[in-house]
This record gives C-alpha cells, structure tokens and sequence, in this order.
C-alpha cells in the first residue's frame, strides 16, 4: 500500500491514454472481471429489493422501513462491507457480491417503494373500481406509472455497485480496481487510465439505463 | 492484492488465545488497543468528516446563490457532479496525491468535492421550491431583499438544504474510510491494515463498526438539529 507519488504532469493523461491503448485486452478483460461481478450484485439486489419495495408500497405499510434502509445503507461504508463479506465469507467471489447486494439495495427497496406508494390514489381507487384485482392493479396501474422512479432507483445502485466494485480488489474481486490499488506496479498512468475506464463503464450503464428511463416515462399529453 | 501478506496477527506470541488464532471477535484486543488504535482512529475520522462537510457546506453556499442568479450554471455543474460519482474514490485520491502530497488537503479536496454535489443540488432545490407570492407579500409588507432572503427563503427551504447535509455527511463518513489507502489517518487505517494482516477479524469489526455507529449517530444528531431547526414542521404535523 505504500504509495510512490509519481510526479504529476499534465502528460500524465496522455500517459493514461497512452496506457489504455497499450494494453487493450488486459483492461477489457479486467473490466469484464468488473462487469461480472457488478451484475451478478445488482442481479441479486433486484431479486431482493424490488418485489420488497413494491409490495410495501402497495400496501402503504412500512414507511418507516423503507426509510431506515436508506438512511442506514448509506450509512454503510463499502470498505467495511468487503472487509465484513470477507471475513464472513472467506476469499472468494460471494465476498465481493454479498457486499455488493447490501450496497445495491437500499436504493432500489427505497425508490421502489416511494414509486408504487406515491401513485395517484384516486387512479388507485378507480382502477379497482372497475374490478381489478390487487394484482392487476400493482402490474397494470402502480407499476406502469411509477416505473420511471423505479428505474431511477437501480440507475443509481448501478453506478454504486460499479464505482465501488472497485475496492473489491482489495479482497481479491479482481476487476480494474487491480490496477488501481497497484501503482506500484502500474504507474500513476495506470491508475489513472484503469479509472477511466470504469468512469466509462459507470457513465456507459447509467447512459443505458437512462434512456430506459426515458422511454418508460410518460410523454407530456398534447393539449387541444 | 493486499490481503495474502503473510500471518503478521498483531501481538503474536503475547495475545490471548482469541487473538493468536484470529478468533471472530476479541473483546480484550479492543479494550487494550482502544487508546492507541481505535481512539485516535475515531476522532482523525471526525476531525476529516466535520472539515469536509463544513467547507462544503460553504462552498455549495455560494455556487447555488449564484446558481439561483445564472442558471447557465445548473447544467455545467449538474455534469460534472454527474463524472465525478463515476469516478472509484480510491482512485481520486491517489490522482491528488502528485499534486498536494500525502496530505489532509489531498483527502479533503476529494471528500469536498463529493460533498458539492448533494448540497448544492439540495439548496437549489430548497430555494427555488419557495413560492413566487410568498417573496413577494414578504416584500410587499416591507422586508428588504437580505431580510427576505434570510428571514423567509432560508428558513422555508431548510429542510430540502438539511436532508443534503444528512446526506453528505453520512456519505462523507462513508468516503473517509477510503482515504487511508493515501493517508494513515481514520477508521479507515486500521482496517486497511487487519486487512494486510492476514485479515484480522476483531479489527476489522471493531474499525467498521466504529464507522457505522459513527455515521449513524451523525445522521440522528442533524435530524435533531433539524427539529430544532424547523419547530413549525412539527406542528404541522401533529
């Protein structure tokens, strides 16, 4: 952990550059490593969070619950998450993605929730009204509208679970953050390029998943 | 790789049995390493977390006054803050390091940075949210623009502006843990180094979960200075 302190120069980025171009297929396949994991966590948060977060917020029941969550899931520092999964779990990949998951939840139980709970109740109301059943009115009316919040919600984890799946490396998740925690043997370059590119990776989901976003959300209803 | 350096457990030969054979917790390694490990750990984390909120603090300040004024601004800022969530903690701190040193200043420009995003997106948001009519009847019954701004904007907008203080505080206190992979100050140093230590498990406990009651206990004190913040709030409510 010792650090050299390369000296910095404004070559240093042409040096990132240079180091990306370089070595093209370690990166890539680090990236996939980094990938791989950040998935399989999001993955898991989903299964978690999300038929949590919209069932309480069909019901309207466990405000404070889904607060907590938030409030304490940020309250968790990703450092002490790997170094918890690690000595829970050993070396090893569920380490990294046990961690992971419990970064990747609260905002996803959260925002799904707020999303399902804060749906018109007079939309509510008139959908059963005209006979649908709790289930047809959580997938055909709730979910529809609050949607757009929902996928706010995992746009977020994503980019959390990304960023930090950086510090993974340190528990032996592999991934850029291999490079990363390495200057020793990469260089400042090194670094700096490796953190580019999963700069890139976090920008490159949140862009995905933006535009879901947007292709989810209502379009403004022309007036007469 | 950090973890595989070899079996260094920290008084080996001397510990308890709990501690020579890294069992899940040792109460007793806690109680003789509070004062020099734990301790000093605990309060460097404070010292860089309260620093970093309070510059913040300011600095977001007076970006969203003049945010309110230019809105050019919002879209520029709103990008950047958007690159730089992107952008490991880990590796930030290492970027500054050539620059400032293996300083407070390096851990507290990028704890600063990530701070700005939460609390000048919460201020603006606060501010604008103010009604139109509400400035304005204060400025008809005869408040100058200052005593508008300080006795009506301020105060209605104090909620929105501390949920980002919540917000960046916590996360702050969460960031500050990374930054002893550049600097051997916080709770973060003594996990990093359980970590290399043939991940000694009463250290890594006993530092995480120091950094979780921490940011917890952060979080219910602004609460509370919100209450006290907003008395009105209350009433509304009840």
């Amino acid at each position: 952990m010792t650090l050299l302190a390369d000296q910095f120069q404004p070559g240093t980025f042409v040096d990132a550059l240079r180091f990306i171009v370089d070595n093209i297929g370690f990166l890539l396949h680090l990236a996939g490593e980094q990938l791989e994991l950040s998935l399989a966590a999001i993955g898991i948060g989903l299964v978690i969070a999300l038929p949590l977060g919209l069932w309480l917020g069909h019901k309207h029941r466990g405000l404070f619950f889904a607060a907590s969550v938030s409030n304490v899931g940020r309250a968790l520092p990703s450092i002490v998450l790997i170094a918890f999964g690690l000595v829970i779990f050993g070396l090893g990949f569920w380490n990294n993605t046990a961690a992971l998951v419990v970064l990747a939840v609260p905002p996803i139980l959260t925002n799904s929730y707020f999303a399902i709970d804060g749906v018109d109740p007079d939309i509510v109301e008139a959908a059963r009204g005209m006979g649908m059943s709790e289930r047809q009115v959580l997938t055909q009316v709730e979910l529809p509208l609050g949607l757009p919040l929902v996928i706010a919600g995992i746009r977020i984890a994503t980019i959390f679970v990304i960023a930090t799946a950086t510090i993974a490396s340190i528990a032996g998740g592999g991934g850029l953050g291999d490079v990363i925690v390495n200057q020793a043997t990469y260089g400042l370059a090194g670094v700096v390029g490796a953190s580019l590119c999963v700069s890139l990776l976090a920008f490159g989901a949140a862009l995905l998943l933006g535009l879901l976003h947007r292709a989810v959300s209502p379009r403004p209803v022309a007036s007469d | 790789m950090i973890v595989a350096s070899g079996p260094v457990i920290p008084n080996f030969g001397q510990g308890s049995h709990c501690e020579v054979t890294n069992g899940f917790f040792c109460p007793e390694w806690v109680r003789d390493h509070w004062h020099d490990t734990l301790e000093p750990a605990l309060v460097q984390h404070i010292e860089l977390a309260l620093l970093a909120v309070v510059i913040g603090f300011a600095i977001a300040f007076v970006l969203a006054l003049c945010g309110l004024r230019y809105r050019v601004l919002n879209g520029p800022i709103g990008y950047w803050a958007d690159f730089l969530y992107t952008i490991p903690s880990l590796a930030l701190f290492q970027l500054l390091v050539p620059v400032t040193g293996i300083t407070v200043l390096t851990v507290e420009i990028a704890l600063v940075s990530y701070t700005l995003l939460v609390l000048y997106r919460n201020m603006i948001e606060g501010l604008r949210s103010v009604p139109a009519e509400v400035i304005e009847s204060a400025r008809g019954s005869g408040f100058t623009r200052t005593q508008t701004f300080l006795r009506v904007e301020l105060p209605l907008a104090t909620p929105t502006i501390m949920a980002g203080v919540r917000i960046a505080t916590v996360s702050t206190i969460s960031i500050a843990t990374v930054a002893a992979f550049v600097l051997p100050q916080g709770l973060g140093y003594p996990l990093f180094i359980a970590l290399r230590q043939d991940v000694f498990k009463t250290e890594i406990f006993a530092a995480g979960a120091l950094a979780v009651a921490l940011a917890l206990t952060a979080d219910a004190l602004l609460h509370l200075l919100e209450r006290a913040l907003t008395p009105w709030m209350r009433v509304r409510r009840a």
